[in-house]
């Protein structure tokens, strides 16, 4: 079962995604200023280090004269509540979905697959982009396009767990004492399918941070002026020549969160999934 | 084998009708299709008038029916912006443009792990070995547009226009979107090549290969690659289709003129001609590539098509 990893590198994973949380949730207490407030005298003040920079904008400012500092922290609640809100939004619709169709089959586990077929045609960037344009953006469609464009793998690993448990001793054994299928679901099958769906789930919470960084990126993420990640990049991007931290740092910061979930990722796929192979 | 393409068949144009099914009722989601179709400042007899115009006032399923008709013709009416079929605005910007990124990337991502995933594997703990798992994880965890822009600020900014930041026409202009778009998925395949050779290469055939005196390449690639391709030629296949989204941003990053800058633009200006037609493009390169990816599977491993057929 879980036990607190022992090598080094997931127990750093884990401290990078318990402090980008903790920094996430205090944002407003440790912002040194506000991250949508403009000041053109101060804009693009660089790093503290550098020459012409100071400590009241430790990383700088933007265009704007915004600090970069503050606009990060903000920017950090977007991601993490994005990627978690979409995964678990998903993982609970797909693996219900899942549970019942690989428990009843028939006429439903057809149309159910069928649909995820279809669904995995589509390049999921392709088709969140398309329902923004016509839903609008913002932090709760953001949310459901990413959940939407996901439930599929969810379904398919508990609708395949589900197939090779059915008919197992324990699972029959509970229905013949009486058990409501409701209840055989709950209690038996989802308990096992649960390992596989936390891998998967963790997983995709990286995935899903990018996926709303790029869609930030392209205009389609949560409106301005509020900070995200992917928008603070967009913006740098047209200043790479006299403004390189404004592209620097908002990817850094990316690159951190992921990697630390990726890392974390990978161990628990170690621990909770002995089937699936080491060596990747 | 027959039995196996028919139904490959049958199932890709399931999935193309449901694309189709899907991509008709994407602009209805927001009720008045009409009202987007036309101007932002259109008056209210002018959206009257393109609803009659567009035949959005009869029906739904008369509607659809002539939908399914008219889109695989490629007929998704005119684009909003430029007043030109919204399909061939789509098929200029993917000819060349698109084709010729991710062709370049394909080549990077596909070709190059064979050798380098072979070394990373023969020569464990190796440079390679090293370089690919790092790389791997690292390339995973970041944006690849992000990756374009360090590429940009070192190779542009830095070197001082070592290589051109964007635009597109010739190869120097081609190096770094087509290597930001490859990155993630060279990683990553070298990774995947070693793991099947490292599995392939403990056999008792590569034994023998090696016992009647073939030479060491020969063993390698002719005995022992060929079994461990069946996983990596279908992840490529998967992974192909992430390239194709990935041009999304990787064009808007390097201003590269190819349909996945022009779906970007198509948004603001609300032009679902343009992006209806775009969606619909996209989803079928993905299905195409993942029926000539299962059927090669078919025709190389023919445990493929049985373990099919027995499910």
């Amino acid at each position: 079962m879980i036990q607190a990893p022992r090598d080094g590198v997931a127990l750093l994973g884990l401290a990078v995604i318990v402090i980008s949380v903790v920094l996430a949730a205090t944002a407003p207490a440790l912002a040194p200023a506000d991250p949508v407030q403009n000041d053109l005298l101060e804009r693009l003040a660089p790093p503290m280090w550098m020459d012409g920079g100071s400590g009241r904008h430790p990383l700088g400012t933007d265009t704007l004269g915004r600090d970069v500092v503050s606009r990060l922290l903000y920017g950090a609640r977007v991601s993490l509540v994005v990627g978690f809100a979409a995964v678990i939004l998903a993982g609970a619709l797909g693996v219900a979905l899942g549970l019942v169709a690989g428990y009843y089959g028939g006429r439903l586990d057809d149309i159910l697959m069928r649909l995820g077929d279809v669904q995995l045609a589509f390049p999921a960037l392709v088709l969140a982009i398309a329902v923004l344009a016509v839903v609008g953006s913002g932090l709760g469609n953001i949310i459901l396009v990413l959940s939407v464009t996901s439930w599929v793998t969810y379904a398919r690993i508990a609708r395949g767990e589900t197939l090779s448990l059915r008919h197992r001793e324990f699972v029959e054994g509970a229905r013949a004492l009486g058990a409501r299928d409701a209840g055989i679901l709950w209690r038996h099958v989802l308990p096992n399918v649960l390992p596989s769906i936390t891998v998967v789930a963790t997983f995709s919470v990286a995935r899903t941070i990018i996926a709303e960084a790029s869609l930030s990126f392209l205009g389609l993420g949560i409106p301005p002026p509020a900070p995200s990640w992917g928008a603070m990049l967009d913006e740098g991007r047209n200043y790479l020549t006299t403004g390189w931290w404004l592209a620097l740092f908002p990817g850094l910061a990316i690159l951190a969160v992921v990697l630390g979930i990726n890392v974390v990722g990978d161990w628990l796929r170690d621990t909770l999934d002995p089937r699936v192979e080491r060596g990747m | 084998m027959r039995a196996f393409l028919l139904r490959r068949l049958v199932h890709a144009v399931f999935v193309v009708w449901g694309v189709v099914t899907v991509v008709f009722f994407l602009v209805r989601l927001t009720g008045d299709p009409a009202a987007l179709l036309v101007d932002a400042t259109a008056t209210r007899e002018e959206i009257a008038h393109a609803r009659q115009m567009l035949g959005l006032d009869r029906p739904l399923h008369v509607q659809y029916l002539d939908f399914l008709r008219a889109a695989p013709r490629g007929d998704f009416g005119l684009s909003i912006r430029e007043r030109r079929p919204a399909m061939r605005m789509v098929l200029e910007h993917f000819w060349p443009a698109t084709a010729q990124l991710a062709f370049a990337a394909i080549v990077l991502s596909v070709v190059l792990p064979i050798p380098l995933g072979v070394v990373a594997a023969t020569h464990r703990n190796g440079v390679v070995d090293h370089a690919s798992r790092l790389g791997s994880l690292f390339l995973q965890s970041m944006p690849s547009f992000w990756l374009g822009l360090m590429l940009i600020l070192l190779f542009a900014v830095a070197l001082g226009g070592l290589l051109p930041a964007y635009g597109w026409g010739t190869l120097s202009h081609l190096i770094l979107p087509a290597l930001t778009l490859a990155a993630a998925p060279l990683a990553q395949n070298v990774r995947l090549v070693r793991a099947g050779m490292l599995e392939v290469l403990q056999h008792d055939y590569v034994r023998t290969a090696r016992a009647k005196g073939l030479a060491e390449r020969a063993v390698i690639y002719r005995h022992a690659f060929r079994n461990a391709a069946g996983p990596f030629l279908t992840v490529s296949g998967l992974s192909l289709g992430f390239m194709l989204s990935g041009t999304i941003v990787i064009e808007t990053v390097f201003s590269w003129p190819g349909m996945g800058r022009l779906i970007v633009q198509a948004v603001p200006g609300r032009d679902f001609p343009v992006i209806q037609a775009a969606v619909f493009l996209f989803a079928m390169l993905f299905v195409a590539v993942n029926l000539v990816v299962d059927v090669l599977q078919g025709l190389l491993d023919p445990r493929a098509r049985v373990f099919e057929d027995a499910a």
